[in-house]
């Protein structure tokens, strides 16, 4: 291939790839500005997701019910895990990351247990072969990040429009003052996680026709959004998709010319560099 | 404060004579096992410095263990050099990393602290993986053919024989604990205790905070690289699953059972966990749940350990 069509083809995937980090990293991002929390298990409702939703599409042989039905699911475990392991540490926040480190490992094995290690695809809704004139591209990973685009706006009107993201919003700014003028923190708390969790198990579904589901791809979605979310900044859908683009189209890019450990390296000490001269650390606001 | 006539000392000095005498006792396969608890132990009593007295959490630990380990392991595979040697390499490289990584982690506090040395950790691994040409990645490498035995006046130490194994990894669990024990009960501890507690209070009074961080920081990761090193010594095998995420939450997880901010509990919690997940290992492929239940337990339930437990209802002189 020539030099302009492996530069094409890492814009693409990096495109794709971009939009999905973006559906990913905005359910980390939401929980972490909303809940002043990390959620180290956030991978862990990915790899859920492309469970569910490969298990959804065994059963019934209906990838669409897959996809709608994995963000059901895992939204319902994540309201399960907010009641019951959360809300009694009271999200207390280095409490926090290590309770979330614990199911971390706690949902990667059972689903070793109950799935198996099996790696595990399933066969793309629907054919379509977009010729380039350097080669030919899966019309479904065009039409994956067309539905990440989708999601991404949904979510942005979500909660720039309605009450519920209005109620967030207070929240994220002031949790005592949105307590004091009714809002009910806990609920929109619970809320956010099982939305966050429900993002990050679409993405998941919508992946595996692509990448296959495996109980061990959720470490790699968590440090990808790690670095979206905070190159990106917090809070903001712009910086968040901004971010995104530039780690997928770097990672295409660096990928297809060097190799993916490098692309993973050369992220990770960003991250580290950004969050060390960074003044004000996380949150832009985080005085812990 | 220090009261001289509870038996601090003794009872540290009872543990190491009756972890000497166990040797003796438990059957040799038992033997490996409970010298490379030892090490981990130390590895831990090191992590407890900075999280159980100075209140610094870091998922980034296992970059020190590792960098211990890689100094000790390509000197010997490589050059040839006396084991010795190489364990002195691989201390002087994790105290460079750790004071480099300190120098920047410790701009950080709080969440981001813990990030960026998971960070670090992971840019750390991803490179032993990338240059594998000299690392053999995830593959690792043997020791067996390149540790040579030392000679100490007369005697000749085989580093192959497990009983050499074994009180080489209570001696450097020995050392650590020693450490531990001694900067916890000097004024250097207090002042650790005190940006535990309180940072702003502290500088207030005239310490500067940092500077003591950064001390805690290299000490722990000092220790940490020893007992990497000691690790492949005593295993004979490096490799770079011991520079992963999980060598860095193992840690985190045996303070915490055992109790932060006790001089014993990295011990305790290190033999109990490390126990558990040999056994759980025989019945399931699933074994790291126990990993994950225990730290979510811990942080609902028992948040000082069981060192800490004991301390606070029976043995409040304890350090």
């Amino acid at each position: 291939m020539t030099l302009e069509g492996r530069l094409f083809l890492a814009l693409l995937e990096g495109i794709v790839t971009g939009f999905i980090l973006a559906l990913i990293a905005l359910g980390l991002s939401l929980v972490f500005g909303v809940m002043r929390i990390v959620n180290v298990a956030h991978g862990e409702f990915f790899m859920l997701g492309a469970v569910c939703a490969w298990s959804v599409a065994s059963w019934t042989s209906s990838f669409a019910l897959a996809v709608v039905a994995a963000p059901i699911l895992v939204g319902a475990i994540a309201l399960l895990v907010n009641r019951i392991v959360l809300r009694p540490i009271h999200y207390e926040p280095q409490a926090t990351i290590v309770a979330t480190i614990g199911l971390l490992y706690i949902i990667q094995q059972l689903v070793l247990t109950l799935y198996g290690p099996y790696a595990r695809t399933v066969t793309p809704p629907f054919y379509l072969r977009i010729d380039f004139p350097w080669f030919g591209y899966s019309g479904y990973k065009l039409a994956v990040a067309g539905a990440s685009a989708l999601l991404l706006w949904l979510t942005w009107r979500v909660v720039s429009t309605t009450t519920l993201g209005l109620y967030m919003r207070a929240t994220q700014q002031d949790q005592e003052m949105a307590q004091a003028f009714g809002v009910p923190v806990y609920r929109v708390y619970a809320v956010a996680f099982a939305i966050g969790a429900a993002l990050a198990a679409i993405a998941g579904a919508l992946i595996i026709p692509i990448q296959p589901a495996h109980y061990l791809m959720g470490l790699d979605a968590l440090l990808a959004s790690f670095t979206v979310v905070i190159i990106g900044g917090l809070g903001s859908l712009g910086g968040t998709l901004a971010a995104a683009f530039l780690i997928g189209l770097s990672d295409g890019v660096v990928s297809v010319f060097f190799s993916p450990t490098l692309a993973r390296i050369v992220s990770s000490a960003l991250v580290a560099l950004v969050l060390v001269f960074k003044t004000g650390g996380l949150a832009g606001n985080d005085t812990n | 404060m220090n009261d001289h006539r509870r038996p601090v000392l003794a009872i540290h000095a009872a543990l190491i004579a009756v972890l000497a005498g166990l040797q003796v006792v438990i059957p040799p396969f038992h033997h490996t096992l409970v010298a490379r608890i030892m090490v981990l132990a130390a590895y831990a009593t090191g992590y407890n410095l900075l999280l159980g007295y100075t209140g610094l959490m870091s998922l980034g630990h296992a970059m020190f263990f590792a960098a211990g380990m890689y100094g000790t392991g390509l000197p010997l595979l490589y050059l040839g050099l006396g084991a010795p040697q190489a364990v002195l390499i691989g201390v002087a490289a994790s105290i460079v990393l750790s004071t480099a990584v300190g120098m920047l982690t410790l701009r950080t506090s709080g969440v981001s602290f813990l990030i960026v040395t998971l960070m670090f950790a992971q840019v750390f691994y991803l490179s032993t993986l990338y240059f594998n040409r000299f690392t053999l990645g995830d593959q690792g490498f043997v020791l067996s053919g390149h540790l040579h035995p030392i000679t100490i006046g007369p005697i000749r130490f085989a580093l192959t024989d497990p009983a050499v194994r074994y009180n080489l990894a209570l001696a450097t669990f020995g050392g650590c604990l020693g450490l531990s024990l001694w900067l916890v009960r000097s004024p250097i501890g207090r002042v650790l205790v005190a940006i535990r507690e309180n940072e702003d209070r502290t500088r207030l009074l005239g310490y500067n905070p940092f500077a003591y961080k950064l001390l805690v920081l290299v000490i722990s990761g000092a220790v940490s690289g020893l007992c990497g090193s000691v690790y492949a010594v005593i295993t004979s095998y490096v490799g770079a699953s011991f520079a992963a995420i999980l060598y860095s939450i193992y840690p985190l997880l045996w303070t915490l059972l055992g109790g932060p901010g006790t001089t014993l509990g990295p011990l305790v919690g290190a033999a109990a966990m490390t126990y558990t997940v040999e056994v759980a290992s025989r019945f399931t492929s699933s074994y790291l749940i126990v990993v994950g239940g225990a730290l979510v337990i811990l942080v609902m339930r028992f948040p000082s350990g069981i060192v800490g437990g004991i301390r606070r209802r029976w043995a409040p002189w304890l350090p």
